[in-house]
Order: structure tokens, then C-alpha cells, then sequence
């Protein structure tokens, strides 16, 4: 249902015609801003992409339709909307590439599912090598990707001066080479998030913004509601997905975390003619570069060193992400940089998430997905939905669980997952 | 970009430090159950506020030290020397 009551307006050629017949002046609300019941089947926190699609598919796949998902702000202003918008699936261990590919399909769809254009660009994202030994490490990954079904191809320099003309390959760290993902590429991180919320609160979600959870109601170890600035809600099931505050928040349900909160930056410059229609990573001088539909460079780089809870980067690493891209770009640095901003990451001791069940009955967890949540979304509302509707983890994320740290059972992507976010 | 105020060479840019993780980390006694020995492995405070962090003056002095730090804000609330007790939170 719509803010006036009336179905879900579709967007479409011929609707579009029609709005604009009509002056643009009968379009509906996307989504319906309410204020919260007494009480839910399940309550969902946090209002970014992960939020939003597994109160998205709470709905749609399972039909649970008496869901209000809790934003203590605006949807996506947090890390929803300050990644740089990278999606892909190339990672090393089964675990993660199979959970990965499953989002990366998702996504492949997503448009069509969501009727809203997430402009997914499937540019590929190519990973370059600098030493033998380094390529030798590449061809290890790109090989354990085909392993495990994923397309993937080692490339020549000669391919990447095709790919890529602008990359200086005779730098201070020579390319000999690298590898490149086809299907990965960017998708637009704000039409996620409004997709995501359109739909869902078409099938009866109740989108609560400016609502912040400040305490839980756990009695007997099993959760039976949510305290929250606007007053107590019940709920049979809570599920936490507040990346960059999850330690926060679940200190509030008495639960401490495996989890260290930094800050993560990009930048972006000028906007320019198009350049640059592929991604390119490079994990030795850790940095990442594509270039946006409307022309900007858009700079990635690893965390700054320290915990954080401040949403901006330090002067120190962006030189340090700014100096590698101009190693790879030389020509880049007659641009000027127009926009710098951080978003804050929980980062786990194995760069793996957290998701799954918590110590507490009926509470569950979605956290810890450092510098790469955004790729995740639709796979992370996906089986967090199903672990909520059937209580037991989905099949996908039961090595991400909480209780690995546990048994030691850790899924190490630090030293193998790419670099590109 | 941090000023970070090394106790025995004063006042200096973040540039000359490198980060080493949260003080005050003791290991339990090896009998311990999971639970304990898990928390002491991975389980952080990693709070929204005043931090006890280690930092190392690698391009200086070269002598190590805690800062507490506010993580909302950046600003050090003070340092001290390594060995010495967690300060109290309400001096800060």
C-alpha cells in the first residue's frame, strides 16, 4: 500500500507518459513514513540496505507482513549511503564466494524484482599484480574463485593496457598483470535503498524514521520488545543491523562484541569525461578507482588505523589512498578532489561478518561486515529473513555465526578478500 | 590529522606514531572456560566515547604509551606512561 492508501504505483515507460500528461503532480509518496504500533512480529533496526531487505523479504518470502523497521535517523544516511557502491563476488574460502555469488545474482535481478532501476553496471573489477610473487597469489585466488563456480580470468599487461589505458604500468610498483571478475561492477547505493524501502512498505512494513532504540526488553533470556525514543514496541523477534554501532547497541541487550569500529573514507573528484569503464584494484598499494555515470573518480582505500565513531577520515590516510592512486593514475592528479567523507565500519578479527542468532532467544544479529556490507545487502536480507521466519540459521550464513569466535572455527578473508569495497 | 602528546617528547604529529590496539587487555589464567577465553581473544569494549589505546612513537623516541582517546570527537583526553592503571573514567 502507498502513503494515500491506494496500491503501489508501478514506474514504467508508459506511467512516466502519464505522470507527465498529469503535470507530475500525482505521483505517490515512495514509501509510507509511519509512526510505530504497540506491537510487531518482528521489529527490525537499523534503516539501511541490510535493514531494509530482510524487512523486505520478511514480507515477501515468508509473509510476515507485521514488521516495523526502526531508524534512528533517516533511511540510508549511514554506510547504505557512503560506500562506493561496489559489488561483487570474488572472494577466496566456499563460505564467502557462495554467499557473495547468491547477492551478486540478487542483484543481477534486483531491478526487475524491486520495479525501481538500481543502474547496476556490470563493468568488471579488475585486480592488479606487481611482483611475480604477487601473481603468483592472484592466480591462487582467481583459480579458487573458478573453484568454487565463480567467473573469473587472469589477465596480461597487455589486457590491462586495453582494459584500463590510462593505468601507468611501469610505475613504482610495475603491473606484470592481475585478474578481472566480469560480473562484478557498481550499482547506485541510494536506489537500493529506496527500492528496497518502496517495496517493503508496499507489502505492509512499517517504516519508522527518527526512532532510536535505546534499550531491550529481555526477560527469561528471550527478547520481548524494544525500548525506543518513541516508547516501548513489543515484538516476538528483533533482529540488529546497525553497521558502524553495533557494539553500541548490543551492549544494550548486555552482549559484548567481537567487533572494532573504524572509519572508512572515499573521495571523490571533479567530474570528467568517461575514462575509466572498469574498476581497478590494486591490494599492494591498497587503493581502488572507478568513475561514477556522472563522471567523478571515486577513490577507495583501506580503514584509517584507530577506532573511530566519528564518521570522518584522517588527513594522513588520505594522503596515504591519494598518493597510491596517483602511482597507478598519474594523469588524475590535475584533478581536484570535490568531496571527502567516512563511514564507520565494525571490523572482525577475520573480516568475515556476524550474522545468524545471539546468546539471547528471539534477538538476532547482522553486523560486522567492515569495509564491504554494500555488496551484501540483498544476500544479507535474503538469509537473515529465512533465520528470523524459521529460527535457525540459512544454510548460506552458518560459518558467520557468532559463535565461530567460539570455536576458533574463523573464516579469514582478511589476507585474501580484495580490496575494492 | 591526530596531535598526539608523547610523555617524553612532547606534543607531535600522528604521522610520527603507529596505533597499537586497546590497553588495559589481561590474559586469564589458563583453566578459564571458553566463554572467558573467548571474550579475552576477540571480544572488544570498542566504545562510543573516552578509549585507553596504545600508541607507539616509531619515528621519535620510540617508546610506547597510552592515550585515552574519545572516538566520537578524536579529542586525547590525556596520556600516560605503559604499566600503569586504567585512569578513572569520571576524571576525564
Amino acid at each position: 500500500m502507498s502513503a494515500d492508501g491506494l496500491p503501489m504505483q508501478r514506474y514504467s515507460g508508459l506511467n512516466l507518459a502519464w505522470q507527465a500528461l498529469r503535470r507530475n503532480k500525482h505521483w505517490q509518496s515512495a514509501w509510507r513514513d509511519t509512526t510505530p504500533k504497540r506491537g510487531y512480529e518482528v521489529v527490525v533496526i537499523g534503516g539501511g540496505g541490510h535493514g531494509l531487505a530482510t524487512a523486505y523479504y520478511l514480507a515477501k518470502k515468508h509473509d510476515i507482513r507485521n514488521v516495523a523497521l526502526l531508524e534512528r535517523g533517516c533511511i540510508g544516511l549511514g554506510n547504505s549511503g557512503r560506500n562506493t557502491q561496489v559489488v561483487r563476488s570474488n572472494y577466496f574460502y566456499p563460505a564467502s564466494v557462495a554467499f557473495f555469488d547468491h547477492s551478486l545474482k540478487l542483484y543481477e535481478r534486483l531491478g526487475r524484482e524491486l520495479n525501481f532501476n538500481v543502474m547496476l553496471s556490470q563493468r568488471g573489477v579488475v585486480n592488479l599484480g606487481h611482483s611475480d610473487h604477487e601473481m603468483e597469489l592472484l592466480r591462487r585466488w582467481c583459480n579458487a574463485i573458478r573453484m568454487n563456480g565463480v567467473d573469473s580470468e587472469m589477465l596480461t599487461r597487455e589486457e590491462i593496457k586495453h582494459l584500463a589505458p590510462l593505468v601507468n604500468l611501469d610505475g613504482r610498483f610495475p603491473v606484470l598483470g592481475g585478474f578481472i571478475q566480469r560480473r562484478a561492477g557498481i550499482c547506485r547505493h541510494d536506489a537500493v535503498v529506496w527500492g528496497y524501502a518502496r517495496a517493503a512498505s508496499a507489502l505492509g512494513v512499517d517504516i519508522v524514521q527518527n526512532c532510536e532504540v535505546t534499550g531491550f526488553d529481555i526477560r527469561g533470556n528471550r527478547v520481548h520488545g524494544v525500548e525506543t525514543s518513541q516508547g516501548p514496541i513489543a515484538a516476538n523477534k528483533v533482529v540488529m543491523n546497525v553497521a558502524g554501532y553495533a557494539s553500541v547497541l548490543a551492549a544494550r541487550a548486555g552482549l559484548e562484541l567481537p567487533l572494532t569500529t573504524m572509519a572508512l573514507q572515499a573521495m571523490v573528484t571533479e567530474p570528467v569525461k568517461p575514462v575509466l569503464d572498469t574498476m581497478v584494484t590494486s591490494g599492494l598499494v591498497h587503493a581502488y578507482v572507478s568513475q561514477s555515470d556522472r563522471g567523478e573518480i571515486v577513490i577507495g582505500g583501506t580503514a584509517d588505523a584507530y577506532n573511530s565513531y566519528a564518521q570522518r577520515g584522517g588527513l594522513r590516510q588520505m594522503h596515504e589512498v591519494v598518493g597510491a592512486v596517483l602511482e597507478l593514475f598519474p594523469s588524475f592528479s590535475r584533478l581536484k578532489l570535490m568531496r571527502q567523507w567516512a563511514g564507520r565500519v565494525d571490523i572482525t578479527h577475520d573480516t568475515s561478518p556476524i550474522m545468524g542468532l545471539t546468546p539471547i532467544e528471539n534477538l538476532f544479529i547482522n553486523c560486522g561486515w567492515g569495509t564491504g556490507g554494500y555488496k551484501a545487502i540483498p544476500a544479507g536480507g535474503d538469509t537473515m529473513a529465512c533465520t528470523i521466519a524459521t529460527g535457525k540459521p540459512h544454510p548460506l550464513i552458518e560459518k558467520f555465526s557468532l559463535d565461530r569466535f567460539k570455536t576458533s572455527a574463523l573464516v579469514d578473508e582478511g589476507a585474501a578478500a580484495g580490496v575494492a569495497h | 590529522m591526530l596531535r598526539i602528546p608523547c610523555p617524553y617528547c612532547g606534543t607531535r604529529d600522528e604521522t610520527e606514531f603507529i596505533f597499537g590496539g586497546p590497553s588495559h587487555i589481561t590474559r586469564p589464567k589458563l583453566e578459564v572456560d571458553d566463554e572467558t577465553w573467548t571474550a579475552y581473544l576477540y571480544n572488544r569494549r570498542n566504545p562510543a566515547g573516552a578509549h585507553d589505546e596504545r600508541w607507539g612513537h616509531v619515528y621519535g623516541c620510540g617508546r610506547w604509551f597510552n592515550v585515552t582517546r574519545d572516538t566520537r570527537t578524536h579529542e586525547i583526553l590525556r596520556s600516560y606512561a605503559m604499566g600503569l592503571p586504567p585512569p578513572d573514567a569520571s576524571d576525564a
